[in-house]
């Protein structure tokens, strides 16, 4: 498919309450391919764009189990195998003693899992982003809220959407170039 | 926590919020990044950077002579092996403690004052664990070889001794590293986009644009974000546990009196955070003073913060009285007897009463007035007390427990050279270098974590008053 010269319409809102019931009504109109951008955090906008499911606490479970298990043979195998040693009469899988260290590379592996894990679900860095051609975009991490219905929406027609983004009293209604 | 038990007093602000009224979105931002952006630098700040640069520079030459000459520049000997280097060592991590458990416990309690706290409390443990971390490498005597403590497949077969706490010490301080690193960076990721954004020069622009990775404040971007940051939060607040856990075996696992006690790990634990919440309110006075910071870091934080060095130092207390009741229980003429016994009356006995003094005595009967807590000076004052104190903790648990053990023939004294005291001091300077950095270059307060509070505190007034 030819991709058009539009990425989307980015529609300015004053407060995140404004953009939660926008977000909400877009929706409800039939919209999928849309994103919003805040400052913080808003409770509820994710659901409300249609984004429910994160795989981030997946990753992280994988992530703890390969530092478990990985922990637990990096030292189960030369005690056992590698170059067994009898040491104060204790068993070669004294597995007690094995604990701390598969503990802490549990939450080792783990947390690179999840941070990086979640930078990589984000599709982070990017260095370039369409979105940032939008005016008053620096704002978004400061006090303002944006909407952006995306030109790839089945939806998606420069005039109505131009409309239906206006009547929900968004602030400014902007064309971004891709 | 909230202010109920003060009705009593007089409303020295008895309902002070968490966040000054006023402040919108716009003008914390603004507020906050300009510290970093606009401001010019202060001079108070060049003057602290010449002192800690100072400081720095004595630890370089310490460094340098160690490492030319060796450990013998240093006091320690035999019996007392274990000189300043460890004390160090557990006094610098105990610090980095606090950092975490505000970021991480405070977070899953949903405290809401943590807010304007955890960054610079973040900052703290990052450097304290840096310090910390260089004392058992400078202790070995030959740091250079210092790969000898991480498992890899030498050419002899041979492996690190996994059932030693001295391993377990190596994987809980560096995974303890690690993660406080990725915390707060994750943490700093929308706050380097508000500096991208508000960015007067091509130059900042740039550095915190590549830092900040093309961060665009995405619904979907903080679902998954908020995700992550719940989820390190919740590793986190174990691991912080686990760290000070397995410092505390280095000790109780050997066989010397004064170290064999299975009291060790709370109570090693309760004080690594009651010096570390004594050196963020030592950070967070200065730091709200010069920077005009008062209406994010209100009095109410200084009082909350109080009340958790009350807190802990109370579990701390209780510690040293179970040593000194076990002690005594065990009869005369028992090792654990005649070690309690060299910590009253010994030689080192000055340093065990000073450590009563500024860990028990004048904390614990200070902190419980809510006037004190309060008072910015006097609770400056007394986090200073509470750091000397923590810091005389450790001196006596290894240095008295290690000069006197079973055998009077091989009875010794310990005290520190110049170069003791040098490395020590030095490491001050490296932090407080660091951290001067740290305030002039990247925001010391969570800009985002803010926006999100005066969000909460519009919806629901008085919230935040937990």
């Amino acid at each position: 498919m030819e991709k058009t010269p539009t990425y989307g319409l980015m529609a300015e809102f004053e407060s995140p309450d404004e953009l939660l019931s926008a977000a909400q009504r877009t929706y409800a109109e039939g919209y999928r391919q849309m994103d919003a951008f805040t400052p913080f955090p808003v409770e509820g906008l994710a659901e409300a764009i249609g984004f429910h499911k994160t795989y981030v606490p997946l990753v992280c479970l994988l992530g703890g189990l390969t530092g478990c298990i990985g922990g637990f043979f990096l030292q189960w195998w030369p005690n056992v195998i590698g170059y067994p040693l009898n040491i104060g009469g204790k068993p070669h899988n004294s597995w007690p003693s094995f604990i701390p260290i598969t503990f802490e590379l549990t939450v080792l592996f783990a947390g690179l899992a999840t941070v990086f894990g979640m930078l990589a679900l984000n599709g982070l860095p990017t260095p370039y982003h369409p979105v940032f051609n939008a005016p008053n975009f620096e704002l978004a991490s400061r006090n303002k809220f944006f909407l952006c219905i995306m030109a790839e929406d089945a939806k998606f027609d420069a005039q109505k959407t131009r409309e239906f983004l206006q009547s929900l009293k968004a602030h400014e209604v902007s064309e971004i170039e891709r | 926590m909230g202010a109920d038990g003060l009705q009593n007093t007089p409303p020295v602000g008895a309902n002070v919020p968490v966040l000054a009224p006023g402040h919108t979105y716009a003008t914390i931002t603004d507020k906050i990044s300009s510290i970093v952006l606009l401001q010019k630098t202060k001079r108070g700040w060049w003057i602290g950077l010449a002192i800690a640069l100072t400081l720095v520079m004595i630890l370089h030459v310490a460094i340098v002579l160690l490492l030319v000459i060796g450990v013998g520049i240093w006091g320690i000997n035999i019996p007392v092996g274990w000189g300043f280097a460890i004390v160090n060592f557990v006094w610098w991590i105990g610090i980095g403690h606090a950092g975490t458990l505000i970021s991480a416990f405070l977070l899953l309690m949903r405290q809401a004052w943590r807010q304007s706290i955890n960054r610079f409390a973040e900052a703290m443990t990052l450097f304290a664990v840096a310090c910390a971390g260089m004392f058992p490498l400078l202790h070995m005597g030959r740091p250079w070889l210092f790969f000898w403590l991480m498992p890899y497949p030498d050419t002899m077969g041979t492996w690190p001794q996994f059932r030693s706490p001295l391993v377990w010490d190596v994987f809980a301080v560096s995974t303890y590293g690690t993660i406080s690193l990725l915390f707060w960076f994750v943490g700093l990721i929308p706050d380097l986009a508000t500096l991208r954004d508000r960015a007067k020069n091509a130059v900042s622009r740039v550095i915190y644009g590549g830092l900040a990775m093309g961060w665009r404040g995405s619904a979907r971007h903080w679902h998954r974000y908020e995700m992550a940051y719940l989820l390190l939060a919740g590793l986190a607040t174990p691991l912080v546990v686990s760290v000070h856990t397995v410092v505390s075996f280095d000790f109780t696992l050997a066989v010397v009196p004064g170290w064999h006690s299975t009291i060790f790990p709370p109570y090693f634990v309760a004080g690594a955070i009651y010096s570390g919440f004594a050196m963020v309110i030592t950070l967070a006075i200065p730091l709200r003073k010069f920077y005009g910071l008062e209406d994010f870091l209100t009095i109410r934080h200084l009082d909350n913060m109080g009340k958790i060095l009350l807190a802990t130092g109370c579990i701390v207390a209780y510690g040293y009285l179970m040593e000194t009741f076990m002690a005594f229980f065990s009869g005369p003429n028992t090792y654990d007897h005649y070690m309690m016994h060299n910590r009253l009356v010994g030689p080192y006995a000055p340093i065990y009463w000073s450590l009563l003094l500024c860990n028990i005595a004048i904390p614990l009967t200070t902190l419980w007035s809510s006037k004190i807590r309060r008072n910015v000076a006097a609770l400056f004052v007394i986090s200073l007390i509470v750091q000397v104190g923590m810091w005389l903790e450790r001196f006596v648990i290894v240095i008295t427990s290690l000069h006197r053990d079973f055998l009077p023939s091989s009875w010794g004294m310990y005290s520190p050279t110049i170069w003791d005291w040098a490395v020590f001091v030095g490491t001050i300077g490296l932090f407080f270098t660091l951290f001067l950095l740290f305030i002039r270059f990247l925001p010391m307060i969570s800009i985002f974590e803010m926006r999100g509070l005066a969000h909460e505190l519009k919806e629901k007034p008085g919230g935040g008053n937990h």
